[in-house]
């Protein structure tokens, strides 16, 4: 439903966007993960149809946001980065507004903002001038005009940015449902909001994408994807670390403790191995060896670590220039 | 085009409703009124110079007290939007620049014009003192609309190229001054002097000027040109404030 192809953003002579391509289809949730000045908002903002593109083709539902903006853009609910809203209006008069812009009228319009202040919990503060909210509800008043038509693509810039944890929480149920019919990309800091509500992620540096795929699939990009963590009772641990790096699949075992006859010791794979093939050859390995295994688990890689490894180099770099 | 019709529609009457809710557009027509009868009844000798009329007593300051509360009503039109960053929400709804341009004008012409008929007093002053051409003074209410909606289009552009308000009022007051003085006799007689000889000049400079046309109506003549003259500053400002929105976005 949304297609970006080669999308680049200039302004001036800063590459904001350097060709980027991907799409978003219904029924999925898309993670825009990446440092900050990544260029998430700057794309977000082109495919909103807020910014034009320097080069590059952007169709929402099939609209070209640049050749027909209107038609796209009725298509679309966006909540930009700063949450705005007009601090003069009530979140009862603001949210009538944007429904009587997106073609809504009389009972459809009262509906449609019910349900906007229900899904975001406004009831309390529905009378309430904007200006005298606080961060949260007037981030969540902008939320709420974002699905007020209930769009089938959804763009988010930091939808959970000032929240509480419940209300954060609310949000990832919202996305999460939503997102099983919709198309929804939205943008984080949070790494945690990946794996609870994405079923893709992309990570972008510097205008540029890194990283896409599906949460576990990132996952294994980091170097502790496919460890073994293992416990052996009454072996030495020198004993046992000899035993495993001699196994074709390890890259590598270190002996991380050893007290009252326990030793634990993580084996790495080599670059390549299938995940769970190395714990299966640790396991065939301490079979033979006759160790009495207290504890034996293949470690999940964390996206924190991806993230990491993948963007801070360069950006390390920058800092040296 | 109904479609666009009722877009135009929703916006005018939230940024109407926004002027309403906060104290400052009381304060607006409570200041106008107050100048206006001030400047009638006390320096323009409204009483003294007996004629039924309000070419000279009422309308003649109209181009002077619009320089500075024209800009005051319009200066926060965009650079409010770009403050707040609701111009990427406003931009971002299924709606041309062109309907947010017009909605937004169309609500701050429509505020001067409540504050402009709300002194009717002046008029009914005029009736009842004397029998007074109520045709001629038509034509003035519709000039002097016709001024304030030039000037308005003008703080649009102004209002548009900067999110600081004070700033924007500054540059559209210097505008709408710069449209006074073409047609202005110390300027045209300063043209004279300069270039003697080039009638063509004067005539040239002075076409620009709001008071020659002002004046148009307050004789009480409703030229096309002059109308065609208001309408066509007004066009062209909007157009050019669509031109700095949008490069604003690139
Ligand atoms: N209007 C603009 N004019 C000039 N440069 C801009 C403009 N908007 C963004 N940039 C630059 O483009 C780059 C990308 O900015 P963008 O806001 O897209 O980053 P981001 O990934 O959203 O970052 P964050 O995580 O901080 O929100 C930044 O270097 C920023 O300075
Ligand atoms: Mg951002």
């Amino acid at each position: 439903m949304i297609k970006v192809e080669k999308l680049v953003k200039t302004f001036g002579a800063k590459r904001a966007v350097n060709d980027i391509s991907f799409t978003v289809e219904r029924g999925e949730v898309l993670g825009f993960l990446g440092p900050n000045g990544a260029g998430k908002s700057t794309t977000m903002r082109v495919l909103t149809g807020f910014l034009p593109p320097t080069s590059g083709r952007v169709t929402v539902g099939g609209f070209d946001v640049t050749e027909n903006p209107v038609a796209a853009k009725r298509l679309l609910g966006y909540l930009p980065e700063s949450a705005p809203a007009y601090t003069d209006m009530t979140v009862w008069g603001f949210l009538n507004f944007i429904a009587e812009i997106r073609g809504l009228r009389g009972d459809d319009k009262k509906k449609a903002v019910h349900r906007a202040l229900e899904m975001c919990f406004l009831e309390s503060v529905v009378h309430q001038s904007i200006e005298t909210l606080s961060k949260g509800f007037r981030h969540r008043t902008c939320f709420a005009q974002s699905i007020l038509h209930d769009p089938e693509i959804l763009v988010l810039d930091e939808p959970t940015d000032g929240l509480d944890p419940n209300q954060k929480h609310e949000v990832r149920t919202i996305i999460r449902e939503m997102g099983k019919k919709k198309a929804i990309i939205f943008s984080t800091h949070i790494l945690e909001e990946v794996d609870a509500v994405c079923s893709r992620a992309i990570i972008i540096d510097r205008g540029q994408i890194v990283a896409n795929g599906t949460p576990s699939e990132l996952r294994q990009k980091s170097t502790a994807a496919g460890a073994v963590l293992l416990r052996v009772q009454g072996t030495a641990s020198a004993a046992v670390v000899n035993t495993l790096s001699q196994l074709p699949l390890a890259a590598k075992a270190l002996s991380l403790a050893e007290s009252n006859g326990t030793a634990s010791v993580r084996v790495l794979p080599k670059s390549g191995t299938a995940h769970g093939a190395l714990t299966a050859a640790v396991a065939e390995a301490a079979r033979l060896s006759g160790w009495k295994v207290e504890e034996l688990h293949t470690e999940e890689g964390r996206l924190d670590e991806v993230f990491r490894s993948i963007t801070l180099p360069d950006t390390a770099k920058d800092k040296q220039k | 085009m109904n479609a666009s019709l009722s877009h135009i529609k929703t916006i005018t009457k939230r940024e109407l409703a926004a002027y309403f809710t906060s104290p400052v557009a009381y304060v607006f027509i409570v200041i106008f009124l107050l100048l206006s009868g001030f400047f009638t009844f006390m320096i323009g000798g409204f009483f003294e110079r007996g004629e039924a009329s309000l070419r000279d007593s009422f309308f003649l300051w109209h181009p002077w007290f619009y320089l500075f509360l024209v800009p005051a009503v319009g200066m926060r039109l965009w650079s409010e939007e770009r403050r707040l960053g609701t111009m990427e929400l406003l931009l971002t709804l299924p709606i041309t620049p062109w309907q947010a341009i017009l909605g937004k004008f169309l609500a701050s012409w429509i505020f001067l014009a409540i504050a402009l008929g709300l002194s009717f007093p002046v008029w009914m002053t005029v009736n009842y003192l004397g029998s007074p051409d109520n045709g001629v003074i038509f034509a003035g209410y519709v000039g002097s609309l016709m001024l304030a909606g030039a000037y308005l289009a003008l703080t649009c552009i102004t209002s548009a190229l900067t999110r600081n308000q004070v700033v924007s009022f500054i540059l559209s007051v210097v505008l709408c001054l710069l449209l006074i003085f073409a047609g202005w006799p110390p300027v045209t007689n300063f043209i004279i002097r300069v270039l003697p000889g080039t009638s063509g000049m004067v005539d040239f400079v002075s076409a620009f000027s709001v008071m020659t046309h002002f004046d148009g109506f307050q004789r009480g003549v409703l030229d096309s040109r002059d109308v065609i003259f208001f309408l066509s500053v007004i066009g062209f400002s909007l157009f050019t404030t669509g031109v700095v929105i949008r490069n604003l976005r690139s």
